[in-house]
Parts: structure tokens; sequence; C-alpha cells
């Protein structure tokens, strides 16, 4: 698995230097890796009863508990096929639709990325590592959302998709940090084990609403839901692979994979099945008014996304097979339908529905494709999505509290996906067309495979119930951890799921023919409603944000660079003046006896030197004071026994008074810049700064000090060092490391200086 | 005594850096890196006469001046020799760029 | 700056410096001295020079670049730790080879005296890249 995985990551990073000559055909070529984790998927497969789990486990960062694990289970192998199945196809799809596009490269190597990150996410049995692919997931598909970037629209959705991702990462990972904090272990193996322990932990509600938000973010769920008709910016392979297969359902996975870690408790049933109700409803809602294909589609994705969540919050043993067969059913329709759109945009140079129509002529094979997927779609027989709607609407029945208003939410989103799919259709391939920018004709076989397998199997499930349940059964054992058996069939008999079954069908179809009337209604009803669009709120909060900040920087960073050192003395003095008051309590005595009269008469020529450089005019009293000052510290040294210091303050003195010799010719003289109260301001600052050091001083003696470094260093230095002269011997022998670092730093101040005079002149 | 000395170096670098004069703030930080050497030097207690050489014969540590704090002043003055040279040139940079000694104009300058 | 003087006293200061700064750097282990104070030392003699005459003919005494002198030094320093590292000690600890000479002197040869003399040539070449930068950038061009 980690090879695969590893090859798939590269063969990302190959495709800029793939042949020439497969140039025509990347996308084919590279089709050749998901199929092949397919088919490897498809055989380990074969025999997984679903409560078997191979797992392997690399340690990475055991103290962290953050080990690499690859778990393969019946919901890992379950999502791995659709990732890798459906990324097939993808990529023999876009071989033809990208055949035009500039940086087809660029795609590829992202749209690989993508989906190798998607496999790392659904393989992992690591909460860390699984939260680390998940992040890998929002940033390949901002790159592959923003594609276009030469448009205005797709960066702004890219980025927008992006912030809010993150954001949802961000909480997941606080999520994921406190069920590690409860449960000890960040494997999910633990965590299921633990799962009693979690859920009764203080701290569950927490981080479970933690976890709600990546999920709710991720997946498009309401309030959040307006990244992905957003993001439809994206060249439509990639709208196709992300919202039907990979990245909606990257939210969805993670809700299956902890729905036997955090799932069956109150408040989990509640939050979950509420946001995905309501997220459900509005989704199809809103994509009645819709007239861009992929956006139709992208809100009856947001709908459909809402169910799958709805059912994860039921969460009973009908709502959890629902779930998981309605995963499938929705991929297989939502990506032949999206790669349908593209081959409509892609052949008519438009994908607005009042424009299109008549397409049954000239596409008759796109027509039946895209027919039976809209069947599908709108859950009728016999594809697999009239099996799945029957399941979901016993899931719903059997929900004890809440059942009621899930089963209005439930049947209305229904209704309008019934509704919406027939308009789908009609509007595109049977109305009388209103106008397409090119004649339109059929499709190639390399874009029509896709949407041709997907129906087909879809038909062929939905004919052959019994045939699916070898994918469903392991994953639903897995969630549900108790082995499952599914019994599906296209004919359940004459009871009250098929009554309301019929009742949607029956109440969307007259919708549909009465569409004229309603339509225009609902588009009013819409702008008044939604006068607020999320999307603008969230922009506007975005914008804020970077206008606070920009305020908040052009008051902190004002650009006066004393003001800034200001600050700092003024809050340094501050601070340590509160420290000495507040420790006042110790005994200053100063022993004005230790020092002999030589060095009382350097001190106060040093104070003097330094008052005078303070207060001078004159640049010339300025510098040869601070020499001064500099000799006068350097005899200190000498008579304080500090040879070595001595010699180096003389000449580093010399060194100095050399160099601003240099710059004074070059400079100008002082000028009085300053006014008198800023002086005075500058003078109090700068006494107060001088006193506490002063003190500090004082202090400093009084400090119980013994030196065991000192005296190891004065003991080992001849033994060990071979040397005399301690203060040597520690510079070069016992503290190399540091010597080391210095003459580096003063090499790059060397390289510094020479590069500024240097570059100075090349601008001249 | 000493320890007004360092009081009254250090004023004076703090007092010097807060000029607007770029020179000035050079000097500042001259006086500063003295001061807080200084400081170091200080802190470490005060032995006179006694360099921390030791000899076959003799070696109490005790007797001598502590060589930790000399070892450090000694990188101190160097680097903050290093530092002096640095600003300078940021600092004549400056002046051919902006014609002026002044830090305030620095902010119209990036404006 | 040009008096004939220093001028005419050049040669003898500069060497004078220069041969007490290799002194104080070989005598820094036993004595004051060392790489520091060494190097200061060497890069006052060419100081001497380019203010006497000026940044070329120093620079032509030196032979060399002061980079060179600053990654040359370095090299050595950190060459200095590799015989630490390969006798399997913590990087950059000392490795001493005694060679007994007459009577009872032992010249003693170490990894620290490699690295200090990598500090002298670093701080020399330091010192001498600020100064004939900026020299020759302001005056003596």
């Amino acid at each position: 698995m980690t090879i695969l995985l590893l090859l798939s990551f590269l063969s990302a990073i190959w495709v800029p230097y793939m042949p020439k000559i497969l140039n025509k055909y990347k996308g084919s070529v590279l089709a050749s890796l998901p199929l092949s984790v397919f088919i490897l998927t498809l055989a380990r497969g074969t025999g997984l009863t679903g409560m078997t789990s191979t797992s392997t486990t690399y340690e990475w960062i055991p103290q962290l508990g953050l080990n690499i694990t690859w778990t393969f289970d019946g919901l890992s192998y379950l999502f791995l096929l659709l990732v890798s199945g459906i990324g097939t196809l993808i990529l023999i799809y876009a071989n033809e639709y990208m055949k035009h596009y500039p940086d087809k490269d660029r795609f590829y190597t992202f749209i690989m990325l993508f989906m190798a990150s998607m496999m790392g996410l659904v393989l992992s049995g690591n909460l860390l590592v699984l939260f680390l692919f998940w992040e890998l997931t929002s940033f390949t598909s901002f790159f592959l959302i923003s594609f276009k970037h030469e448009y205005e629209k797709a960066r702004q959705a890219a980025l927008q998709s992006l912030l809010i991702t993150v954001m949802g990462g961000l909480a997941l990972f606080g999520g994921i940090i406190l069920i590690g904090q409860m449960a000890g272990s960040f494997e999910i193996a633990d965590l299921m084990e633990k799962s009693g322990e979690i859920k009764s932990h203080r701290l569950y509600v927490p981080a479970l609403i933690l976890v709600l938000a990546g999920v709710v973010t991720k997946s498009a769920q309401f309030p959040f839901h307006f990244w992905l008709p957003g993001a439809m910016q994206a060249p439509t392979p990639v709208s196709a692979y992300l919202h039907s297969a990979t990245m909606v359902k990257a939210g969805i996975f993670l809700l299956a994979r902890l729905n036997p870690v955090l799932g069956g408790t109150p408040q989990w049933m509640i939050l979950v099945s509420l946001i995905g109700g309501l997220t459900m409803f509005i989704g199809a809602y809103l994509s009645l008014t819709q007239t861009d294909l992929k956006a139709i589609l992208a809100y009856t994705t947001v709908s459909s996304l809402g169910t799958m969540v709805l059912l994860f919050g039921i969460d009973t043993q009908a709502s959890i097979e629902a779930a998981v067969l309605f995963i499938i059913i929705h991929a297989f329709y939502k990506a032949s339908l999206f790669m349908i759109a593209g081959m409509i945009d892609h052949k008519t140079g438009t994908r607005d529905v009042t424009l299109l129509g008549e397409l049954w002529k000239p596409m008759p094979k796109t027509f039946i494709f895209a027919s039976l997927a809209l069947l599908s779609m709108a859950g009728l027989p016999p594809m697999l999505g009239f099996i799945g709607k029957e399941l979901i609407y016993e899931a719903k029945i059997q929900v004890p509290d809440i059942a009621i208003i899930l089963m209005i939410l439930g049947v209305g989103s229904n209704i309008f996906m019934v509704w919406v799919s027939t308009m789908l259709g009609y509007r595109t391939f049977i109305e009388k067309a209103g106008g397409m920018p090119k004649p339109p004709n059929e499709n190639g076989w390399r874009m029509l495979l896709g949407p041709f397998v997907l129906v087909l199997l879809s038909l062929f499930f939905g004919l052959y119930p019994a045939s699916i349940s070898g994918f469903v059964e392991p994953a639903i054992s897995t969630i549900l951890r108790e082995p499952a058996t599914v019994y599906l069939s296209l004919w359940h008999g004459f009871n009250q799921v098929l009554l309301l079954s019929i009742l949607t069908v029956a109440t969307g179809f007259s919708l549909f023919l009465l569409r004229k009337k309603i339509i225009p209604v609902l588009k009013k009803i819409n702008s008044a409603l939604f006068s607020i669009r999320f999307a603008d709120v969230f922009n506007k909060l975005i914008i804020g944000f970077v206008s606070l900040s920009k305020k908040k920087t052009a008051v902190i960073q004002h650009g006066y660079h004393r003001f800034y050192l200001m600050t700092i003395f003024v809050a340094a003095t501050v601070l340590i003046w509160f420290q000495i008051y507040y420790t006042r309590g110790w005994n200053v005595d100063v022993e004005y006896t230790r020092q002999p009269y030589y060095v009382i008469a350097l001190v106060i020529i040093m104070m003097g030197a330094s008052l005078i450089t303070a207060i001078a005019k004159s640049r010339l009293t300025a510098i040869i004071s601070m020499g001064v000052v500099g000799l006068g510290i350097a005899l200190l040294y000498l008579i304080y026994s500090a040879v070595d210091l001595a010699i180096t303050q003389i000449l580093a003195e010399t060194l100095t008074l050399v160099l601003f010799v240099l710059v004074l010719q070059k400079l100008p003289r002082f000028a009085r810049l300053s006014s008198r109260k800023s002086r005075i301001r500058d003078a109090i600052i700068a006494v107060a700064a001088g006193s506490f050091m002063t003190i500090l001083v004082l202090k400093s003696f009084h400090v119980n000090y013994n030196h065991p470094i000192s005296d190891f260093y004065v003991r080992n230095s001849l033994p060990g060092g071979f040397g005399e002269n301690v203060v040597n011997v520690i510079l070069v022998d016992f503290r190399a490391l540091d010597t080391l670092g210095e003459i580096t730093v003063l090499s790059i101040a060397a390289f510094g200086v020479y590069s500024l005079v240097k570059l100075n002149k090349l601008k001249k | 005594m000493l320890a007004l000395l360092v009081g009254v170096l250090s004023s004076t670098g703090v007092y010097l850096l807060l000029r607007r004069s770029v020179l000035k703030l050079v000097l500042g930080i001259i006086f500063l890196s003295n001061a807080v050497n200084l400081t170091i030097f200080i802190a470490a207690g005060l032995v006179q006469g006694k360099p921390v050489f030791v000899s076959e014969d003799a070696a109490n540590p005790a007797d001598m001046a502590d060589p930790i704090p000399q070892a450090l002043i000694l990188t101190a003055i160097v680097i903050s020799f290093g530092l002096v040279a640095f600003t300078l040139a940021l600092k004549y940079k400056y002046f051919s760029l902006s014609d002026t000694d002044d830090l305030d104009e620095l902010k119209e300058l990036e404006e | 700056m040009k008096t004939i003087i220093l001028q005419m006293a050049l040669p003898y200061i500069r060497f004078i410096l220069i041969f007490f700064s290799v002194i104080t750097l070989f005598r820094g282990h036993n004595f004051p001295g060392g790489g520091f104070i060494g190097g200061l030392m060497a890069s006052g003699a060419f100081i001497f020079q380019a203010l006497a005459w000026d940044v070329n003919s120093s620079r032509k005494t030196l032979r060399t670049q002061p980079s060179v002198l600053i990654g040359s030094g370095l090299m050595m320093a950190l060459l200095s730790a590799i015989p630490g590292i390969l006798t399997g000690k913590p990087f950059l600890t000392g490795t001493w080879v005694k060679i007994p000479l007459f009577a009872d002197h032992t010249l003693k040869l170490g990894t620290p005296l490699l690295f200090d003399i990598g500090v002298y040539f670093t701080v020399a070449g330091v010192v001498l890249m600020f100064i004939y930068t900026l020299m020759e950038e302001w005056q003596w061009k």
C-alpha cells in the first residue's frame, strides 16, 4: 500500500518530464496507475468480511503517538475502489477534455497529487496522518480549482474553498487533538476500543463540534455550502472528480470512520442529522433556479451530501446501509453527469440550459447515458438510485424522535431532485434550443467511456442488487462494528416506503409540468429570501479581517524607528522597576572601599566623557569622548584581571574609531533634529533605564554566586585543553562551537557590508 | 561606583538610541554594548590582579577571576564591532539614498 | 592622512604588527592573546597601509581577497572539528598530538590551535573587508 501511494505521488512529479511522444496521451497513461490500484484493491478485497482489517504500521514520531498506519478494511476498501475507479475514468476523460488547454502538465500533476492524497486519506489508520492527507486534499484542490487562474472568478472561488476547508481543517485538528487527549492515542483502532470512554468524557462535546466543523466545511454542508458551487470554476474533470468521489466525500468518509468512535450519542444524532437535513433540503431547493448545468449539479451535490450526513446522523443500521449505498450511487451518477455536462460544454460552447436544447439528435449516445444517470439521480427504477432512495426512506421512517421533520425535509428534497432531474434532461436534450454558440456533434469514445461505464454499472447493480452487497457489506460492518448482511432488491413489496416514492415522483413530475409558473415565483422568493448571500457574507468577513489587520499594523508598525526603541525601553524599564520594587527586601549595601583611587578617577573621567557624548554638538567631540569611554573600559578590564579582554577592547576600539573617521568624511554634521520636549522625555527614559541597570549591578553583588562551571574549566584547562590561558581555552576548545558560530556571524556581517555598498554602486 | 558607571553608560546609550540621527544611533549601540559587557563583567565578581592563568602546580579556581564572563565578553566585543561596522554601512547606504541623517524620514522614504 | 612619516615607517610597522599578531596567536593558549586579538592586530597592519597609501597598495600587499581569508578561516575552524568526529567524540572535541622536542620541551599541536588559526584568519578577513569596502566607496578610490 505504501508503495502504491508513493508511486502515485511520484507519478505526479514525473508528469512534466514525461517523454514528448506521450504528450497526447498523458491522461490515459496516468490512468493506468489508479486502474492498477483499483484492480489490486479488488483483488485484496475478495473475501473481505468487514470485521477483518489489515493494518501496517510504521513508526514515525512515536513520542507524539504519530505512526503511519495503513488500515485496509471494509470502509477503506469501498472508498479506495471509488477513488481509484472513478479516477481512472476521469483521467481518460481528461485526456480528451484537456486536449486544448495550456499547462496540461500542471493539471495532471495536481490531479495525481490530489488522487494520491485522497487514497492516503482513506487508507490512513491514524488520525494525525489522516489529517495530513486531509489538508493535502485541501491544498491540491485549491490548485485544481484555480487552474484557470487568469480568471478572477476562478481565483476567488479557489481562495474561498481553500479558506473554508482549511478553517474547517484547523477545527478538525483541534478536535483530533482533543480526541487524542481523551483516549491517549491517535490510532483509530485504539480509539474504537476506547469509544465509551471518549463519549463519557467531558471534552466529548467540544471535540465532536470541532470534528463536525471539519466535516461540514469539507463536505460543503449548510451554512458553508457555498464554496462548492463556486468551485465549479475548475475544469470539468476536476469538478467531476472532486464532487463525485473525492474531496467532498472526504468529510463523509471521516463521519463514517469516526462513527464508531464518536457516534451513537444524542448529541451526535441531533447535530449531524440536523445539519445534514437542512443541507439536503436547501441544496435541492437552490438547484431549481440555477441555469448553469454545472451549478445545478453542484447544488444537487450539496443536497446529496446533506443526505449522507443526515443518514450518518440517524445512526441506525438501516441508515448506515442507506448511506453507504448512497455514497456509491451518488458517485456513479454525479461523476457521469458532470462528465456529460463537460462534454456538452465542450461541444456546444455553453452550459446554460436556457441556451441548450434538442441535443438528443446530434448526441444520441450522450443522451441515453445522461437520461439513465438522471433516472438514478431522481431515484427511479430500474437504476441503483431507486434502491438507494427506498433505503433512505426506510431509514428515515425508523428514526424515533425527529422522524416527521426529517421525513418532510427528505420527501421535499427528493421531490426537488425528481423535478430538477427531469428539468435538466428535458431542457438540455429535448426542448428547443435557445441558440448555442457551436453546432454540437457526438463525443469521442474517451469522453463517453466514463459515463458509459458508470451508468452501466448503476443499471447493472440496479437490476441485480445482490451483486453490490459484496462491496457495501464490509464497509457497513466496519462502521457498525458487527457483521452485517444487506438484502437489496428493486421490489420491496407494496409498503409505506413505496407509497412515499410514488408520491415523490408524482409530485416531482407535476411540479416539472408546472415549472413555467413556479420557477419565476421561486426566483422572486429567492431574491427576497436570500438577499444575503452566504458567499458575500463570507467575502466581507475576509475583507473586513484584512483591513482590520492592516489598521492594526499601521498603528503598531508606524515606521518611526526611535519609537519602536522607545517602546522597548519603556516596557523593559517599567517591568524591571516593578520587579525591583517587588523584591525590594534585599539590602543594597554599597562598598565604596573596594575601589582604589585610580579606579575612581577613571570612572569619573569615563562618566564625564559619556555625558559629553550624549550632548555633544560636534561629531568629532562625540566620537572622541566615546573613544575615551572605550579605552577606559579596557583599562578597567585590565585592572580587574581580564587581560585578553583589555587587549581586544583596545583593538576593537581603535578599529571602530578608524571606521568612524572614514564615515565622518562622507556624512553630514549632527543636526538638531529633536525638539526640546522630546529630548527631555528621552532623557527621562534614559535615566530611568540607566538607574535600573545600576541597581541591577548592585544587586548582582549579592547573588550568592558560585562558579562550578568556571571551576571545571579552570581545573581542566591544562590537563584537558593543554593551555594555561583559561579564557582562550574556553574559546577555542570547551566552547569552540560557540566561537565557530560567532566567526560565522562576523563573516556574514562582512559580506553584508560588502553587498550593501557594492549593490549601491550597481544601482548608480 | 562601577555600578553608577554602568548606569551612566547605559543612560547615554539609551538616550542616543532615541535620537533621530543615525550616527547617534550607532554611538548609542556602542555605549549600550559597552555597558552590558561591563555589567556581565561586574556581575561575575571583581578580582584584582589575578588573571586566569593556570600553571602546572597551582590551580585553585577560587583565587582567580571568573573566566566564563571574560570569554563571553571577548566575543561580544568583536561581535559588537561587526555590528557597528554593519550599521555604519547601512547608514551610509541610507544617507546616499535619502540625503539625510534623520531616521524619521525613513518612513517617508518607504511610502 | 598621507603623511610621509607614516609612509616611511609603514614597512616596519607592518612587519612588527604582523609578526606580533602571529606571536600573539600562537602564545594565546598560555598567555594573553589568541585568534581574536591576533586577527585584529594583523588587520591593523593592513589598515595602516591603506591609510598611509591607499587601499590598492594594501590589497597588493595582502595578495588575496579578504573574502578568501574569511572563507579559509572558516574552513580551518571547521576542519579542526573533523578529528573529533572521527574519533567519535562530540563535535569540535580537541585532539592533541604531542611531539617531543629537545630537553623537556614538547611541541603540542592540536585541533584547537587550528581552530584558533581559523579564527585569526576570519577576524582579519572580516575587519579588512569592512574597512576596504568602506574606504573604497568613500574616499580612496
